[in-house]
Parts: structure tokens; C-alpha cells; sequence
């Protein structure tokens, strides 16, 4: 790969973002929540953690969610669909998230961990 | 956990986030003899005792986590590094920082590989936007520097997942250029 400077890597970013907003006319983003505590990391989560594809989605870290036994974990939030977790995601889990959640707007019903309780949802 | 370089460095990098560090400055040296890492950090240090206490296995300060830290990052970087009969050094100053150093023979037998620093470098430049992490990255045959707020100056809020593939794109190029330099001729 050729070594990209700053200068280049503003531009494609320009570039990048012309080509989202012509894509995209409600402009809401989606959040994916990659859980990254050392649990998570232990269990594969930063291969999980590779953005691909659509870009109009905010991804994050957090720490532990507190679901050891299916780490790595990932919380999917797209809007006009529930908020879910998802567990054991492999790097293949994580392609089909790209893919049938956040593109084709359909749950991955085998892999659903949990969803947050809700009372502790801030809306 | 700590299989690989990689893997302490994440766990060193944190420690220093969770100290409430503004600021830390990550150097990695590598050449065909050995891996010299130091994390240098401007959080809330510690005294002597405390410096001390943090070596020791399940050591961790109360409130950070309670309820599932379990206190073993810097004894298993101990661990890990003296195995492969490295030197491990801290330094701290209460209120003004912590400074972690380790250095091991890259052909000892139990040398732990160095993992993906692109990969590493990027999920930890992206794990708060409240801190500046910078990464000096240096070898024989050349080195380069780049900080988050490079980063971020250059493609706005990393969470967005354009700026995040660019921005994978860029350490990447940056260490795939220095691999190519460092090559054999």
C-alpha cells in the first residue's frame, strides 16, 4: 500500500463524504457499539471491530457489557428497528451484521444475545 | 490475553485513559534485535506504595471498575516480558503522570509476537475522543509519528465509520512502507 499523507487522507475523506450525502437523504446514522472490554478483547473482539462498507454509521467502544459468557459482544442500534445485542460475534457474524442488519434492515435472529432492560434505556 | 506486544499495549494504553490522561505517547521500537515499548501519560500518577501495589497480581485501584476488574494488566506484562528475559520499568509522579517502559531480546524463545499495531493503534485512538494518544514508531530503516488529533483534524469524529476506515488506511500505509524499507535487500 502506498504511504498516504494527511493531506491525502483529507481529501478522500471529502470525497467520501460528497459520495454519503448524495446516498443517503435522511441522514441518520447508525450506532454500533462494540463491547471492547478485556473480555471482549480476549474473545476476538478486535477482529470483530473492522468497519466495512456503508459509512454513515458511528461506530464505538465501550467497556464490558457485562456479557462474558458471549463476548464479543456487539449493539446494534438503526432506527425504526430495536435496539439489540448481538453475542459470539466471529468475524463472519460481524460481516453478516454489515450486511443483513445494517443494509438489508433484518435482525440476525440466531445471534441475539440480549437486549438492554427498559429501565435502563435513555430516551 | 497478553499473547502478544500488542496486547500489553492496550492494557497499558487504558491504564493510562482510565487514569484520566489528556495526553499519552506511545513509542515503539522494533529492530532485528529487540522491541523497546515505553506508554508515557499525564493522568494522576501514583506514589511510591501505589507504583508498587500495581506490579502485584489483582492489585487495582477501588472505583475504577469494581465489579469486574480484576487487577492483573501490569503483573502479566510483567510477567510476559521478564519470561523473555526482558526489563520492565515504571515511573510515576503523584498528580502529574506515569511513565511504563519495556524492552525484550526479539529472539529470546519466549519473545511474544508483536501482533497487528495498525489494527491495535487505531481501536485505541478511537476509544475516547477526550484523550490525544500519539504513536512514534520507530526501526532501523526509517519511522514515522501520527496522533489522533492528526487524525481527527484530518477526517473529523473517528467514530464515524468513513473516517475509521480511512483512518485504518493511513497507519497501515505508514507501517507497510516502513516493513517494505526495513526489508532485506
Amino acid at each position: 500500500m502506498a504511504k498516504l499523507t494527511l493531506e491525502m487522507l483529507r481529501t478522500l475523506r471529502k470525497e467520501q463524504q460528497k459520495t454519503m450525502v448524495k446516498r443517503d437523504p435522511t441522514n441518520k446514522d447508525m450506532h454500533v457499539i462494540v463491547g471492547m472490554g478485556t473480555c471482549g478483547i480476549a474473545a476476538g473482539a478486535k477482529d470483530a471491530f473492522s468497519a466495512k462498507g456503508i459509512t454513515n454509521v458511528l461506530v464505538r467502544q465501550t467497556g464490558c457489557m457485562g456479557l462474558c459468557h458471549s463476548e464479543p459482544t456487539v449493539e446494534v442500534i438503526v432506527s425504526g428497528m430495536p435496539g439489540v445485542i448481538y453475542g459470539n460475534v466471529t468475524k463472519d457474524v460481524a460481516k453478516q451484521i454489515v450486511q443483513d442488519h445494517l443494509i438489508g434492515k433484518k435482525l440476525l435472529d440466531n445471534h441475539i444475545c440480549d437486549k438492554p432492560a427498559i429501565d435502563i434505556i435513555h430516551k | 490475553m497478553h499473547a502478544t506486544v500488542c496486547d500489553m499495549i492496550a492494557d497499558l494504553v487504558q491504564n493510562s485513559i482510565e487514569a484520566g490522561a489528556s495526553q499519552m505517547t506511545l513509542e515503539v521500537s522494533t529492530g532485528p534485535e529487540k522491541v523497546d515499548v515505553s506508554v508515557v501519560d499525564n493522568g494522576k500518577g501514583m506514589d511510591e506504595i501505589t507504583q508498587q501495589k500495581a506490579m502485584e497480581p489483582f492489585y487495582s485501584e477501588a472505583g475504577k471498575h469494581d465489579h469486574r476488574c480484576v487487577g492483573l494488566g501490569l503483573p502479566l506484562v510483567l510477567q510476559t516480558v521478564e519470561a523473555a528475559g526482558g526489563i520492565v520499568t515504571i515511573q510515576s509522579n503523584l498528580g502529574r503522570g506515569t511513565t511504563v517502559r519495556f524492552h525484550f531480546d526479539i529472539k529470546h524463545w519466549d519473545a511474544p509476537p508483536m501482533g497487528n499495531l495498525a489494527q491495535t493503534v487505531l481501536g485505541l485512538m478511537t476509544f475516547r475522543n477526550t484523550t490525544n494518544l500519539i504513536l512514534k514508531r520507530k526501526t532501523p530503516a526509517g519511522s514515522y509519528e501520527v496522533s489522533q488529533n492528526d487524525l481527527v483534524d484530518a477526517l473529523g469524529n473517528l467514530q464515524e465509520a468513513g473516517a475509521l476506515i480511512l483512518a485504518k488506511e493511513y497507519i497501515e500505509s505508514q507501517e507497510s512502507d516502513l516493513d517494505q524499507s526495513n526489508q532485506p535487500d
